[in-house]
């Protein structure tokens, strides 16, 4: 026994690891994802984690969520900004598509969601609700804030992007208000292997990671909206000059990690306590993965996910108020460690 | 000195002075004391971020630092709190150079990230740590006493918090204005060309960093001291975040805007938590909403802050600069190699990227007092033959020998130290500065260095060195032809003549050897003729020239020797009348063989 840990406790902690870790993996593939495509460090990735939960619990106990709202008014100030610029470009042409886009189909969303929330729907219909909910907030999130200064510096991005993390915490307290929930789980079975009990929801995770992760591939790989964002993430001018529209790319990488975060929000929701402002440490523990693999490569960010979690749920038995210290400081030696292979002064010259 | 700043300066102190006799209510002398505080804080991020163009969120962090040391120090060991300031100093800048020894080599948004990480662990460790107090955090911190005067009460405070800050003000101008601070304003337009100048940029954004902590951490100080208690909650990410906040509200760029950041957001601060409730309800933080869209907005639409409209409304900065007349005895140059002395040798150097050989085995060599021309169609290898000489690019193959020294592998500051400086084939210059200071950078390497540097440029003691340097700067502004436009944003010259002031600032590092990278290209005709003249007077006076070039006549009536490449070879090397009539050339530039050209 090593300090106090015995195999059936070790199991379970193993088990906790690498389910929480297959979360922070999720959020870190929508960081890199993100990142690679747009240069922004999309910190609020946590809100919509906190999002897809909170929505789910909204709807669990038959109420209206206040992702809603934020549908709404995203959607109008995104058709506004749309709108204006094409009067100001004097192109009308595109216009009725664009209104129908950023107004029309969030609105329909925004109604069925208001209709569906007091009638208690079966558990997967109101978890296809919460995805198409909080899906939709992305792109236009990226419409409205991040489009027009897509040239800006990284470091510009980021202070915006915390800014955006400012408000939708703020927002998710109106919405939400300050009580955690857990949302039920996807599957309630319980397996007993010897002294350790696997429940449903830990193969409901996995399942549902390995699905994303190869339908992300297939994605990549072979659709052609695929091959744009990897275009974009290899060489921004090169694809555009080769027509790929800059704008169309960030709302769709918006819309995936929106999309993500909602998945791994309603994930994690039944077996932590989800509170409004519980995006910013998801988030972060994202990043600290995202950046093991150096913002860039998948495989590594899938092997730093689990050692995350295992670290981190390791910890919480030999000293639980020092865990998230112990996640966090952990970016320090990691960073030491990637500054050994880096070029000096690697920076965005020109 | 009659200076707008100075005048600033007294202004802001007569009204620190009187505000506590003319204010009747503690209120306002309290508010006034945190904004001091703060101000400290994000003055240290203008200099971080709006100058150094990184950027931390973990400032809030170091402010812990500074308050918890003073008050576990004060109350647990009855320690003076003099002698907990420079403990909670040291500590602050120690975990600064730590932090900043770890990320600053890499890319700029690790830092950032590194002190969002950093900023929730010290929180988190304030909140469990059984001996910082946990959740509760230290009271009954003693006050301070001076001469065995208690500074207990506010005004005494609010007097000892805005002397602290004017402090810090007049030392972070001083150091903006001097030769460090041009260093660290170069920091922000990219680092190769303040490399290439002899900057060591690596060591100047930590200590950028490290300032940027120590002011934090003295604001830590002064808010134990203040509160006579600490505890956890205003040294977590969100007050990180704030500090942020206040200096993209103010203006990063500025050191005015740290205090005009830090007050408008005691003032949002105020006035939202009477505001918000009533407007919207108790559920909510209303605070946190409207500070991220405000965020988000500014940096939308007013990316520079308040500060520079506020100016703009004055007219302050629009003062004219103060006259300059050229004073204190020139530098020291550094000896000439006698003429025809060898100089530069190049020997089979190559460079390959990945499987691309983009220079194949190139030979070469300089004498002293000759200008040797480097030609060839695009995609000959010219350039980065060209960086493998100067240090940017480091060769695969082959060496290059400097004066004797062999030079392959060092670092472009180690080798304009030894008495190369370059040009950029895209012009490589910092637009906010004036041209002077521009130039002035190129003379890095000609002044006290290190940390008593430092300190003397701080506390204005500098101003001999200074003056030396500014002379020495004129004077090179003077041999290209520019004198007149010292004091004009170098963003706001023409392309021929930010080229010229390129060669200044190469001239101003006292070259032995100057290797000037297609100095011609994108120049209209009497742009090229003026740029012409320089370099023939250049050359009367024994300078040793290399020169990339793209343009063969110019080329032709400058240069002595003539090294001609193609993919990457060397297809021919000799004087101009023979480059001109080699086959070879004339075939790699016009693809013909010699008889079809007739």
């Amino acid at each position: 026994m090593l300090l106090g840990l015995d195999p059936s406790i070790g199991a379970i902690l193993a088990l906790d690891g690498i389910s929480s870790g297959i979360i922070y993996g999720l959020v870190a593939i929508a960081l890199v994802l993100v990142f690679a495509v747009t240069r922004i460090l999309f910190l609020p990735q946590g809100e919509f984690v906190v999002f897809g939960a909170l929505t789910l619990a909204m709807f669990q106990e038959g109420m209206i969520p206040g992702t809603v709202w934020l549908l709404l008014l995203l959607a109008l100030c995104a058709t506004a900004t749309r709108v204006f610029d094409h009067l100001r470009c004097a192109q009308p042409e595109g216009m009725l598509r664009t209104v129908v886009l950023n107004l029309v189909v969030p609105c329909c969303i925004a109604a069925l969601a208001a209709w569906a929330a007091p009638h208690k729907l079966a558990l997967p219909l109101q978890v296809g609700l919460t995805l198409l909910l909080v899906t939709a907030l992305g792109p236009l999130l990226y419409t409205v804030v991040f489009e027009s200064m897509a040239d800006a510096s990284v470091l510009v991005l980021l202070i915006v992007a915390v800014g955006v993390h400012m408000a939708s915490m703020g927002l998710g307290l109106v919405f939400f208000g300050a009580e955690g929930f857990r949302t039920p789980a996807f599957w309630d079975e319980r397996w007993s292997l010897g002294a350790v009990t696997l429940n449903g929801q830990t193969v409901v995770v996995m399942l549902a990671a390995a699905v994303l992760l190869a339908a992300l591939w297939l994605f990549f790989e072979r659709t052609l909206y695929g091959k744009a964002l990897r275009a974009t993430a290899l060489n921004r001018l090169g694809a555009r000059l080769m027509g790929v529209s800059g704008p169309l790319v960030g709302r769709l990488a918006f819309g995936m990690a929106a999309f993500i975060g909602a998945l791994s929000g309603m994930l994690v929701g039944p077996g932590t306590t989800i509170f409004y402002d519980s995006g910013f440490v998801i988030g972060i523990k994202g990043f600290v993965v995202a950046v093991i693999g150096g913002l860039a490569s998948f495989p590594a960010t899938a092997l730093g996910a689990l050692f995350i979690g295992l670290l981190e749920s390791f910890s919480s038995f030999w000293a639980s108020d020092y865990k998230e210290i112990i996640v966090f400081m952990l970016l320090l030696p990691i960073l030491l460690w990637r500054s050994w292979g880096a070029a000096v002064h690697d920076e965005q010259e020109e | 000195m009659k200076t707008p700043r100075n005048l600033a300066l007294a202004g802001l102190a007569a009204a620190i002075v009187l505000l506590p006799q003319l204010s009747t209510s503690v209120f306002w002398v309290t508010q006034a004391s945190y904004v001091g505080m703060y101000a400290l804080v994000v003055l240290g991020l203008v200099l971080l971020t709006g100058v150094g163009g990184m950027t931390s969120f973990g400032q809030a962090a170091f402010v812990g630092i500074g308050a918890y040391t003073s008050a576990y120090l004060c109350t647990a060991h009855a320690i003076s709190p003099w002698l907990t300031l420079p403990a909670g100093l040291l500590l602050a800048g120690a975990s600064a150079y730590v932090l900043g020894l770890v990320t600053l080599r890499l890319s700029g948004h690790y830092l950032p990230l590194a002190t969002i990480a950093w900023g929730i662990s010290l929180f988190l460790l304030f909140e469990k740590v059984s001996w910082l107090g946990k959740y509760d955090g230290l009271s009954g911190v003693p006050p301070l006493q001076l001469a065995g005067l208690g500074l207990g009460g506010p005004n005494a405070m609010f007097y000892l918090i805005w002397t602290v800050l004017l402090g810090a003000l007049w030392l972070t101008s001083n150091l903006l204005d001097s030769r460090p601070g041009r260093a660290i304003r170069a920091l922000k337009g990219g680092c190769i060309m303040a490399e290439s100048m002899g900057v060591d940029t690596g060591r100047y954004k930590i200590l950028v960093f490290v300032l940027a902590a120590l002011m934090a951490a003295m604001s830590g100080w002064l808010f134990a001291h203040l509160q006579r208690a600490v505890n956890p909650a205003p040294f977590g990410v969100k007050m990180g975040i704030e500090y942020l906040f206040m200096a993209v509200v103010g203006g990063a760029g500025h050191v005015g805007g740290a205090l005009l950041g830090a007050g408008i957001l005691k003032f949002l601060e105020d006035q939202l938590q009477v505001l918000a409730p009533l407007l919207f309800g108790t559920r909510g933080n209303y605070e946190v909403i409207v500070f991220g869209i405000l965020l988000v907005l500014l940096l939308k639409y007013a990316r520079g802050g308040l500060w520079p409209w506020l100016c703009a409304l004055g007219r302050a900065s629009a003062a004219a600069p103060a006259p300059f007349a050229p004073q204190g005895a020139m530098l020291a140059r550094r000896r000439q190699p006698e003429p025809g002395a060898p100089l530069l040798q190049v020997a089979q150097v190559s460079k390959s990227f990945g499987g691309l050989v983009a220079v194949d085995a190139i030979s070469f060599d300089i004498r002293a007092g000759e200008i040797v021309g480097l030609i060839g169609p695009n995609g000959a290898g010219k350039s980065t033959t060209f960086n493998l000489v100067s240090g940017l690019l480091r060769a695969s193959a082959g060496s290059v020998h400097f004066q004797g020294k062999l030079i392959t592998g060092m670092k472009p500051r180690v080798i304009a130290r030894h008495g190369m400086a370059r040009t950029f084939q895209h012009v490589r210059l910092l637009a906010d500065m004036s041209v002077l200071e521009n130039v002035a950078l190129g003379a890095h390497l000609r002044a006290r260095a290190g940390i008593g540097g430092l300190l003397r440029s701080m506390l204005r003691l500098d101003r001999a060195d200074e003056a030396q340097l500014l002379r020495e700067a004129a004077r090179a502004l003077g041999e290209v032809g520019l004198q007149h436009l010292r004091h004009e944003r170098a963003g706001n010259l023409a392309l021929g003549q930010q080229r010229l002031l390129e060669i200044a600032r190469a001239l101003c590092c006292d070259p032995t050897l100057l290797l000037l990278d297609e100095p011609a290209a994108g120049l209209r005709h009497l742009e090229k003729q003026a740029l012409a003249a320089v370099l023939g007077e250049l050359r009367a006076r024994g300078m040793s020239i290399l020169l990339v070039e793209h343009d063969m006549q110019f080329v032709m009536q400058l240069t002595d020797r003539i090294v001609a490449m193609e993919f990457g070879s060397m297809i021919a090397q000799g004087t101009p009348d023979m480059i001109r009539s080699d086959p070879a050339v004339i075939h790699a530039y016009l693809g013909a063989e010699q008889g079809e050209m007739t």
